[in-house]
Order: structure tokens, then sequence, then C-alpha cells
């Protein structure tokens, strides 16, 4: 068993592309909290990537395999730990994401986004011929939508979606047939617009601002449009470390979290922007590789799962913080300031990593 | 069979999966490969249009969230009486902004309650200022009260009014009760026609400039130049860091010939009749007091004018705007006799033994004038027709004058024309003569206009500056300097100079100290070891027919002659001319006691027989303080 798991196989580029993104997201958490309440959040993040590390060794450890083996109870102790939320939960800012464990304030959702991973892994993986059945489909969706829809009543209907991109990249890799891609994308387009009575109102305000940022500009679409300032305004080389009128001055709302690709593209400018994005795109090649090399399917889908939901929060936080994608709170992986996100980005970098540890096995 | 087929394909299957494990689905990975290729492609277009393509754009968005320019108003210099103490002053004061940059227009309703703004005025003034640059904030209160302060302190967060800005700025200070308000004038902000007219071009929308007296004349040099800071704001508004700081250049304090001893004797003197004093020097020309009435409170101007307060104003039949002291142009009455006897001499139509016998009247032209004393002065002589004011002797001199000559010595002492006074409005008064009658009635003069005029009545009308001016000069043997409140020693202007037979003004001068000092009519103003000379004036306002006819109806208060003293001392050397003018006084004896606390006040002053009033400044009483020598009743009249 030992023998595979030495440190020559372990993916070290994909770690050292982790650790330079961390450490930039570091910096920028400093200097976007500077004189502020949030000053000592950067070493808070120093200590969550501490930790966030140990986990990933510690999953990396484990045979996915039996991870696998396991996520019916997985999938029941994330319905209790969503379940509990409304229990229990911590209100924070209108919504009831976090359970506190440990001294620990934990946001579920971002650990259930493990679970969906490894359980559209399970599921396809065990599937024995080479198109999607309807039946599977449906039980496949229905077991995604489950804890969905608990997320979207926190409500917090960004992490939620954020487990769609997995079940979609899932079911076209297991052969989903284009009859009932159709079926789904027609069923969709009838059913958005009445779903969109039953969002709530900031929800809403979010996705008109987002349509048009200046018809409000001092309430929904103020913070897209003082974050599309702060990127413009850095230029080609950025106004400097600490140096960002916008984020300083605090014109840019939550600059260490949602926003803090926006105060990194005033400070450093579109040089800056290029080599995070490129190192994000490496980063999210080398998942795709582990993918493509992997031992078996069940490792594909979960990296392959890894990767949609890299490519999802990338497209959707750099899409809002420059007025292309509506504001809906999910964070920069492995940059923004948070506990949980950290944590469960690091997880799943780890679940890449076991997967390409067993690709010389059997 | 069915069996065997099901373990063969089991056993199929699991062959081609382990096959295909690794290459399982690898042309859609590759897909998604180019999809996030695309995604990132996607995403950096998007940076390059936010930050390469448009650099300075956003640029100066980001400068227009966090720079913020405040402006700092220039204090206006103070004004000060002759000694330095301060007449007009400034004190410290709140003044609320309109940051029109941030304004939300549905915050205004709110605003204008909060601080007790009609919300109309509001909106207009605001559209006075559409044309300025909209990071010029407008001044939408001054003088805010702790209360209003508390309120836009407590409301001027991002969640509620961010548009609301506060800073500190001078505001004027006038004394109370309307203390030389005429002579000093007020300060108001520049109106929307002003700006039009080519006096007030130079000032922009919201300034406050002086619009009359010597606020207004001297309102380059006392105004100031305005400063402003630019600093750095975040988002709650709170200032982090000043980028440049052009301080305010204050204006320059605007040291007056007023004295405030003077100016306070007169006022109270005077009291609420309706009137004007003026006391010159006629060696210089410097004007010692100036006083009108009714008076009115310049300190109501001092921001923007309340509209109610400005029809008030404007509506009083008593024209308190009007300063009587270079504006009221009036008959002079026998005040004008001086003159008439001084052309007469030097003419040459009569000497000193010039006699003339008075029954009380005489007949001209066919029509009789009567003398103001019924039965007559008898026989008399220059000395005693000025020293009790004949006027049969007068219409003589008229008479053998004429028209043209009593015009022309009544322009070359000072009537008819301004004086050049450094206030605005100033007033010409009028000197008939046949070719103004032409010119402003198209008619020709009527002979008998002439022996009016001779007692200064008719058509003829001076200012109580002039009156005080012509006088002066006379006094002085015909030089007079150009009356003025600010002495200007780079722009001298040279006095108007007379060359008159120096017997012939000592005579007339005699008869005026006979007036004051003998059996005249002016005995009030008489001052002990003080040789005062002077004249009264009694001037119908109409003709005497009218007021006969008017008798006992409520109107005749109107029509009730104005009592007018003209007096100047020493008579050798003269220091100060003074001049009271009591409207509807009736009697010019009413008018003398003016003259007199005025003279004396100077005189106890030369002699250092009192104590001066402390300065004005900085208090917000200005209350011109009793001065010892002045008699109760006068005090009593000014409260």
């Amino acid at each position: 068993m030992a023998s595979y798991r030495t440190f020559r196989d372990f993916d070290w580029a994909l770690l050292i592309i982790t650790f330079v993104i961390c450490a930039i997201g570091v910096l920028q958490i400093f200097s976007a909290t500077l004189d502020t309440p949030w000053r000592d959040a950067w070493w808070k993040q120093v200590v969550w990537i501490a930790f966030g590390l140990v986990l990933m060794w510690g999953i990396t450890l484990v045979d996915y395999h039996t991870l696998l083996g396991r996520v019916p109870i997985f999938y029941g102790l994330s319905l209790l730990g969503l379940v509990s939320t409304f229990v229990i939960g911590r209100r924070v800012f209108g919504s009831q994401r976090w359970i506190v464990i440990a001294g620990f304030r934990l946001q579920v959702s971002e650990f259930v986004k493990l679970v969906i991973i490894l359980l559209i892994a399970w599921y396809l993986s065990d599937l024995r011929s080479e198109k999607l059945e309807v039946r599977d489909l449906l039980k496949l969706g229905g077991l995604v939508a489950l804890p969905m829809v608990l997320v979207i009543r926190q409500p917090d209907l960004g992490t939620a979606l954020t487990y769609l991109p997995v079940l979609i990249v899932g079911v076209i890799l297991a052969g989903l047939r284009w009859q009932h891609a159709a079926v789904i994308i027609v069923t969709l387009a009838l059913v958005l617009p009445v779903g969109y009575y039953f969002l709530r109102d900031y929800q809403k305000a979010r996705l008109l601002s987002f349509v048009d940022p200046s018809r409000d500009p001092k309430g929904s679409g103020y913070q897209v449009i003082q974050s599309e300032i702060a990127v413009g305004s850095g230029g080609i080389w950025g106004q400097g470390v600490t140096r960002g009128t916008q984020t300083q001055l605090r014109f840019l709302p939550v600059p260490h979290t949602d926003f803090i690709f926006s105060a990194f593209a005033e400070e450093h400018g579109f040089v800056g922007v290029v080599v995070v994005l490129g190192l994000y795109f490496l980063l999210l090649m080398q998942v795709v590789q582990n993918a493509q090399m992997a031992p078996d399917r069940a490792g594909m889908y979960i990296c392959m799962g890894v990767a949609a939901l890299l490519l999802f929060h990338i497209l959707v936080n750099v899409g809002m913080v420059v007025g292309r994608m509506p504001v809906t709170g999910i964070p920069l992986p492995l940059m923004s300031s948070g506990g949980s996100n950290i944590w469960s980005v690091f997880l799943m970098l780890g679940l890449v990593n076991n997967v390409r540890l067993h690709r010389f096995v059997s | 069979m069915p069996v065997l087929d099901e373990n063969e394909s089991e056993r199929l299957h699991e062959i081609r999966r382990l096959h295909e494990d690794s290459k399982f689905a690898s042309a859609k990975m590759a897909v998604f490969q180019y999809i996030a290729v695309a995604v990132f492609v996607l995403l950096i277009i998007r940076f390059w249009d936010l930050q390469v393509r448009n650099p300075g754009v956003y640029q100066e968005m980001a400068d227009e969230n966090r720079i913020r320019s405040v402006p700092v108003l220039a204090p206006r210099g103070k004004i000060l009486d002759r000694d330095g103490r301060v007449i007009v002053d400034n004190h410290s004061s709140f003044t609320l902004l309109l940051n029109r940059e941030t304004l939300k227009p549905e915050h205004l309703r709110m605003i204008a309650e909060g601080l007790d703004l009609d919300y109309d005025q509001l909106l207009s003034r605001l559209m006075k200022f559409r044309k300025r640059p909209a990071y010029e904030p407008v001044i939408i209160k001054q003088e805010l009260t702790p209360e209003e302060v508390t309120f836009v302190e407590s409301h001027r967060d991002p969640g509620t009014f961010p548009e609301l800005m506060l800073i500190r700025a001078q505001r004027r200070l006038y004394p109370k009760n309307g203390l030389a308000a005429h002579a000093v004038g007020y300060v108001g902000e520049v109106s929307e026609a002003e700006l039009d007219s080519p006096d007030f071009a130079k000032y922009q929308q919201g300034q406050i400039v002086g619009k009359d007296g010597l606020e207004r004349q001297y309102n380059d040099s006392l105004m100031g130049v305005d400063g402003q800071r630019r600093v750095v704001v975040d988002n709650m508004g709170r200032e982090r860091q000043v980028l440049d700081d052009k301080p305010a250049v204050p204006g320059r304090d605007l040291e007056t010939t007023l004295d405030l001893d003077l100016q306070a004797v007169a006022e109270l003197s005077l009291g609420d009749r309706p009137g004007a004093v003026v006391a010159l020097d006629p060696r210089s020309g410097e004007v010692l007091a100036m006083v009108s009435r009714p008076a009115f409170d310049p300190n109501l101007f001092a921001g923007r004018i309340r509209s109610k307060d400005w029809n008030a104003l404007l509506s009083n039949p008593q024209k308190p705007l009007l300063n009587r002291a270079i504006q009221a142009q009036l008959a002079p009455g026998s005040t004008f006799k001086p003159l008439m006897a001084l052309a007469g001499l030097e003419a040459g139509v009569i000497t000193d033994d010039f006699h003339v016998h008075c029954p009380g009247g005489a007949s001209f032209y066919g029509h009789w004038y009567a003398c103001h004393l019924k039965h007559g002065h008898g026989d008399i002589e220059l000395h005693r027709a000025i020293e009790q004011s004949c006027d049969v002797y007068f219409y003589n001199v008229g008479y053998r004058l004429g028209i043209d000559r009593i015009a022309k010595y009544a322009e070359l002492v000072g009537y008819g024309h301004k004086t050049g006074i450094d206030l605005p409005h100033e007033a010409d008064g009028i000197v008939p003569s046949p070719q103004w009658a032409m010119r402003n009635y198209h008619r020709k003069w009527y002979a008998g206009e002439t022996i009016s005029v001779s007692i200064g009545q008719g058509a003829v009308t001076v200012t109580p500056l002039q009156l005080a001016y012509a006088t002066g000069g006379m006094a002085m043997g015909g030089v007079w300097e150009r009356p003025h409140l600010v002495r200007d020693p780079m722009h001298p202007v040279a006095a108007h100079k007379v060359e008159f037979n120096p017997d012939n003004v000592e005579k007339v001068i005699s008869g005026m100290y006979g007036v004051v000092n003998e059996a005249g009519t002016g005995t009030r103003a008489r001052l002990p070891g003080i040789t005062v000379c002077g004249k009264t004036g009694t001037a119908q306002v109409a003709s005497a027919g009218l007021v006969k006819a008017m008798e006992g109806s409520h109107a005749a208060a109107d029509f009730a002659n104005n009592a007018w003293f003209v007096g100047f001392a020493p008579r050798e050397h003269p220091e100060i001319v003074v001049v009271a003018l009591v409207q509807g006084g009736g009697e010019s004896t009413v008018a003398v006691p003016v003259v007199r606390d005025v003279l004396k006040a100077y005189f106890d002053k030369k002699g250092r027989r009192f104590q001066p009033l402390p300065s004005l400044a900085g208090s917000f009483a200005p209350q011109p303080q009793p001065v010892a020598f002045l008699r109760p009743a006068a005090l009593d009249r000014t409260r």
C-alpha cells in the first residue's frame, strides 16, 4: 500500500501554484484590511492555509475508493449539517450559513461541495452503459437538488449554484444524450422566469443591477460600479500595494473577501491580473491533466468535478469583479479571506492528489 | 445461454472499461480545456478593456470618488472708524453646503424639513447653479443654529444625507439699531440680475458682495479672495488627507473717517425722527458722521435676506433704505440764504449799506411774497437779514441777481451736481434756471420763480451732504475738499477753489455768527467758548394754499415743513460743519439742537472732556452707550 504514497508522485506543480496564489491572496488581504477592523485577517488566512495543508495531507492518505464507499454516509451527514444550520446556525448578514464546531465557524455548504463531487463520481462510475439513462439522470439530479434547495433556503443562492457545474460536467462526461440536454435546456428556459418571482428582493435587485448597474448607483449597482472603477484605475501596472484608493478608502465593498480580485487589480494592474489569471489557468489545467491520467472513471469524475467547480468559481467571481456576472457573493478560491472556503478548496486539491497517487496501481 | 451471454458481456465490459479508463471521455475533457481557455481569454479581454484601453477614465472616476473640494471662504475686511474702532465686524458661524455630486434629489424634501428651509426655494436655488460645475457645492443655509448643526452632524453619514457639508464661515456683524447703516451699507448674495450687469459681472454665483454704501464702494478691497481645500475622503465622507490647501486671502480692513463718538451722538440726537445728519471736516472733506432716518438693520442682509423682511423694507412708505444724507433732494429753505448773500456781494448787486424795508412781505411781478415774520422786520440790512432770516431782504437780492447769476453761484459752491463722495447712488440736487426749465419741462422760466429760489424754495433742491459741503467751503473762504469716508492718499483729488473777496465771505459768516450768538434764529446752537456759526431753514414741502386746504386732515402731517440747520465752528478756522435735517419737523428750531449736540461732542472730545466709546467689535449687542453730556430726553427717544 505504502509504495504509491511517495513524495515523488505528489503533484508538486499543483502544490506550488496553489501556494503562490495563496501568498498573493494573503498579501492582498493584508493590503486591503490595513487600518480596518479586519487588519488581522491576513494572519488568520495564514493559519487557515496551514490547517488546510494538514487537511489536504490527511485526505490524500485515505484511498479515494474508501471515501467513495462512504458517500451515502457523507451525504446523510451533509443533509444533517445543512438542516442544523437552520436550528443552531449563526445568522450573519441576514442568512444562516454557519455552524460553530470547536470554536470554528464553519460554512457547511462549502464542505457539501466535496460531498457533491464524491457523490457524482460514486454514482456515475457505477454505471455500466455508455449513455446516461433518464432514470439515472433524474436520480442523480434529485440527489444534488436536495442539498441545493437547503442551501438556497439559507439563503445562499451563490454557493448552491456552484454544485450545478459539477453535476453538468459529470453527466456530460457520463454520456448525456443530446435529446435529454435539449429537454433540460428548454425546461429551464421555461422555469427560470417563473423562478425569478420566487427570488428574494435582494436577489432580484442584484440581478437587475447586474443587467444595468447605473439603475441604482448607490444601492446594488454601487458595488459593481466601484469595483469596475477600482479595476480600471489600476491601469497597466497598478497603483501599488496599499496604494489603491478605491481599496484603501473603502469605496470598494468587502475588498478582502468577495471583491479581493478587484482590490488586487487596482493595486497590481493588468500585468498582475494576467499573472494571477495565468496561475489559475495552470492550476486548472493541472487538475484536468490529473483527470486525464486518472486510474479509473471514479478518479476522473472526481478531478473533473473539482475542475468544473474551480472554473465556475473563477468565472463567476472574477466576472462579477469586472461587471460581467451578477453579485452572487461567492469567493475567489485560494485568495478570498475565509476559512471554510480555503479548507474546502484544499480538500478538493487533496482529492485530486489522491487520485494522482493511485494512477500506477493495479 | 442467457447466463453465458451475461457473463460474457460482463467480462468484455470489464476489459473495455479497464482499457478505456485512462482515455475515457478524453475528447470531452479536451472540450472542457477549450472552454476554460475561452473563459480566461474573455476575462482578460474584459480586464484589457477596463485597465488598458481607457487608462484615464477610471482614474478620474476614482479621483471623483475620493477628492472633494471644500471652499474656504475669505473673511471680509472689517470697517473701522477713524480711531481704529470696529464698526462692522465678522463673526464665525456655520454654513451648510450641498454637494451636488452626491446629491440625491429625493433627499431634498427631508433636508428642507430638517433645516426649516422652503422646499421650492431650495429647488429653485439649485436650479440657479445648474450651469456651475457639479464639484462646486452650493451654499444652502448660513448662520446655522446649534440645533441645525446637530441635525447636519447626525445626518451626514453616507446612509442618510451624504450630500451635506458643513463649513465654518465668517459672517458680517453690523451694529444693532442700524448705527451708521446707510454709510456702511450692507452685503448680500449677488443676484441673478446683478450678475448680468457690468458692475457685478466679475463675481460668481453665490458670492457675498457689498450691495450698498461703503460695502459696495470698497467691495473689491473688503472682499478678499476665497481659498479652496482639496481633501481625500473615504466612503464615509471622512477627511483622510489634505491634498492641497489654498488659503483664503482675507479682505483688507477699511479705515473710514467716521468718528464713532460723533456718529453715536448724531444718531441719538436725531432719534427716530425721519431726516439726516452729516458732519464734515471742511479742511479735508472727511465725513465724521452720517446718519439717515429711518434706519434699517443691515444684519438682515448679512446672508440672504428673507423675502418677508425685504418686502417690508421696500414697501415701507418712509423708505428706510434711502440714504437721506446723500439721496434726499429737498428744498434748502433759508439755509440757501448765506449763498444768496455771498452771491449778491460778489456780484456787486448789494453792499453793506444795502437796506430793505420789510413790512412782512413784498410784491414782485404782481404777486405778493410773504416774509416768515408776519409783521415784518422793518428796516433791515445784510447782517440782520441773515441773522433773522428775513425773506423780503433776500427776495430783493434775488431780484437784483437774476436767476442766471443765482444758478452760477449755486453751482460754484457745489449745488446741482454730485459732491463726488465715495458712496454709490449720490443724488445731484437741482439748481433751477431757464435752461433747466426748458430742458426738463419744455417750458419757459417764470420771473416769479426767481423770487422763490432766492429763499431756497421753488424748484431748488439740495442734499444734506451738499448743504454741508457748500457751507463748509464758503466758511473756508472758497475751498471745497471732496467729501469722503475713506482716505485715499494714492489718488488725491484737487480741492475745488473759488477766489471770493475775503471781506464778502467775512460779512456772510458774521451774519451766520449772529444767527447763533446774537438775536438770531439758531441761538440754541450756542456753545460756551466756541464760536458756532450757522443758518436755520424751514422749507415748505407744499405750497401755502395746499397746506391750508389740507389742514386738519390726516395727510397734513406729510406736508409739515422740513427743518434744516447747518452749523460750523470755529468761526475763524472752521474744523467741522454739521447739517441736520428733520423731515416734517415744522420749525427749523428742532434741527438746531442736533447740530449743537454733534458740535459739542466734537469739541468735548477734542478737549478730552469725555470718555470715547469702546470699539463695537466682537459683541452681538453693540449698543451706542449713553454719552454723558446728552439730555436724558434724547436718550429716551432712541429706544
